[in-house]
């Protein structure tokens, strides 16, 4: 199967332009985040934060000073309420988890959204073998969740409600603010976690204005390193850790502290803090030329998600009718550009992506779903060639598919 | 397998074979024909896989030509040309004995898994085209057996699953 692999990467060679959109799934790490990253890892601070020793304690600074930002960054009080986790999965694990496992917990329901992320949906699932019921609040076409739905939901039962402040699929921005207001009418002790890791460097992002108790940000998905995240746990709230382990600087998560990758996840944030608002505008204009170009070549094609402001600037997620996905995703990337797919194919199962399934869109229509997400590491040029390539690539594919009826 | 159960299964790329990535390339005899003798569809849009195949059989009854039409992933596509090319040219009575997924499989380099069902959906049709071209004339020969074969029940079992799929997760808890 790997020399299979070695041919499929060879099958693309001499291309001659490279657009990578796959930033749903993971991203280039730009240089000016690595530089900043490498010294750690032998230069400075390498040692464990916990110990007595110059190696040490630079790394114990260097991570509290981290925290320290990353927590002003997302409008948190102090430092302690940052954890540091490897991703948004064990975030959402530890959220979730930690939270209704707590002593302070007796409800035994959990309320999340239709739409959110897998790892929210499989923890709440497996929390089913604990005595946990699951309700799923359904969303609108345009993927809101339905705030009467959640208002009616909510009892003294509910321990924990989650909903992802943006969509990872179609970008759509959750009301957050008073989604909490309703659950917190409703039953004062029901916590709030929301997965925060595609609003975090997109749009604002508040924690203490939102009212949340628990928020979850991620680091690829803002261009820093992979395998490092954060769930913020306002002061005082009682989360037990999910794991075992030699505690280090973080009572929640044990194990040691990984240094460089912190300081790649802090300099992502910077970089994307820095100059937010000029980000946020490139992002839109290139992500706007990028749809109305192909909205301009191809017909049969919708928009999955909110069109206006209640979108975030970096996601494009549209549905190209009789056109499959994961055939598509395979024929941009010989032409060198690199795309995901809401399809059953693309995602090795018979269902499609349940985003897009809960917004009310047909099997049809989700299997020729292609999601792109638009850095400002984007240039006009690369997405002048997607423009260019996308239009033919579906022509050749919609030719394959000739009369079949597929509607 | 249980949804829950492939929900957790591992993704690995799937590892397509030069073969499958060539023919999704520059697939073979596919395109509407005009005027076949027999047509027949396997699969269902709601799983994103659908393979038409159009075929003129001459009076010996064998395939003379055969194209096809194509919607879904890459090995669909493949397989649906490596399977216009296995059987262009033999007797419909050896096709039905002879041809089997495990054979188209081979023919591809090997299928993933996941997509050895791209191969029993492209055989499935061929055998439902076969035996729809018995039927129209009124004669089913004997070789035809009056139950399914193994590829024909497998594409019927997936039209029915996404039927079913379709209607589950569109109903709201």
């Amino acid at each position: 199967m790997v020399e299979n692999v070695k041919e499929l990467i060879k099958a693309h060679e001499g291309l001659k332009h490279e657009v990578y959109l796959d930033n749903e799934n993971s991203t280039i790490v730009p240089n000016e985040i690595l530089e900043t990253m490498l010294p750690y890892y032998n230069k400075r601070a390498y040692g464990n934060p916990t110990l007595t020793h110059k190696p040490g304690w630079e790394a114990f600074e260097t991570i509290m000073k981290s925290a320290q930002k990353i927590s002003d960054f997302i409008g948190a009080k102090i430092l302690e309420e940052i954890t540091f986790t490897p991703g948004a999965t064990e975030a959402n694990n530890l959220a979730i988890i930690g939270s209704t496992f707590s002593k302070r917990n007796n409800g035994k329901k959990i309320v999340i959204s239709e739409i959110e992320p897998i790892s929210v949906l499989h923890v709440s699932e497996m929390l089913k073998k604990f005595g946990f019921s699951i309700i799923k609040i359904p969303v609108d076409g345009k993927g809101f969740v339905n705030l009467e739905k959640l208002s009616e939901m909510v009892d003294k039962e509910t321990a924990l409600v989650s909903i992802a402040t943006v969509n990872n699929e179609i970008g759509t921005i959750q009301p957050i603010k008073e989604a909490v207001k309703r659950v917190k009418e409703k039953n004062p002790n029901t916590l709030f976690h929301t997965d925060a890791s595609d609003a975090f460097g997109r749009i604002p992002l508040n924690v203490i204005d939102l009212q949340v108790d628990m928020a979850t940000i991620n680091s690829y998905k803002i261009l820093g390193p992979r395998g490092i995240g954060a769930l913020y746990c306002r002061e005082g709230l009682e989360v037990e850790k999910i794991l075992e382990g030699q505690i280090g600087t973080q009572k929640l998560w044990p194990g040691i502290e990984n240094t460089p990758l912190i300081v790649g996840f802090t300099k992502a944030s910077e970089l994307a803090f820095q100059d937010f608002q000029l980000n946020v505008d490139y992002m839109t204009r290139l992500r706007d030329k990028l749809l109305n170009g192909i909205l301009d070549e191809l017909s049969d094609v919708k928009l999955n998600g909110p069109k206006n402001e209640k979108r975030t600037p970096d996601n494009l997620n549209i549905s190209i009718l009789r056109c499959e996905g994961e055939a598509l995703t395979i024929e941009m990337s010989l032409r060198g550009i690199y795309i995901s797919s809401g399809s059953a194919c693309s995602r090795r199962l018979l269902q499609p992506s349940h985003v897009l399934v809960a917004i009310g869109r047909k099997y049809s229509e989700a299997h020729g779903s292609i999601l792109m997400k638009i850095t400002r590491e984007h240039t006009e040029e690369d997405i002048s060639y997607v423009l260019k390539e996308l239009p033919v690539a579906v022509k050749r594919l919609r030719g394959i598919v000739g009369s079949t009826r597929v509607e | 397998m249980d949804l829950q159960e492939l929900n957790k299964m591992s993704r690995i790329p799937l590892p397509y074979s030069q073969k499958v990535i060539d023919l999704f390339r520059n697939p073979k005899n596919q395109g509407k024909m005009e005027n076949p003798t027999v047509t027949s569809v396997a699969g269902n849009p709601a799983c994103g896989d659908m393979i038409t195949f159009y075929m003129k059989i001459k009076d010996q009854k064998i395939i003379e030509k055969i194209t096809f039409e194509s919607y879904g992933c890459a090995a669909n596509i493949a397989t649906a040309s490596i399977v216009t090319e296995m059987i262009k040219g033999m007797s419909l009575e050896n096709i039905w004995k002879e041809l089997t997924w495990k054979k188209v499989a081979e023919e591809a380099g090997g299928l993933p898994s996941v997509k050895s069902h791209c191969g029993i959906l492209a055989v499935g049709a061929v055998k439902r085209a076969i035996r729809k071209f018995y039927q129209n004339e009124s004669s089913v020969p004997s070789w035809i057996p009056q139950d399914l074969t193994y590829e024909e029940k497998q594409a019927m079992e997936e039209e029915e699953l996404a039927e079913k799929l379709a209607k589950k997760l569109n109903v709201p808890e």
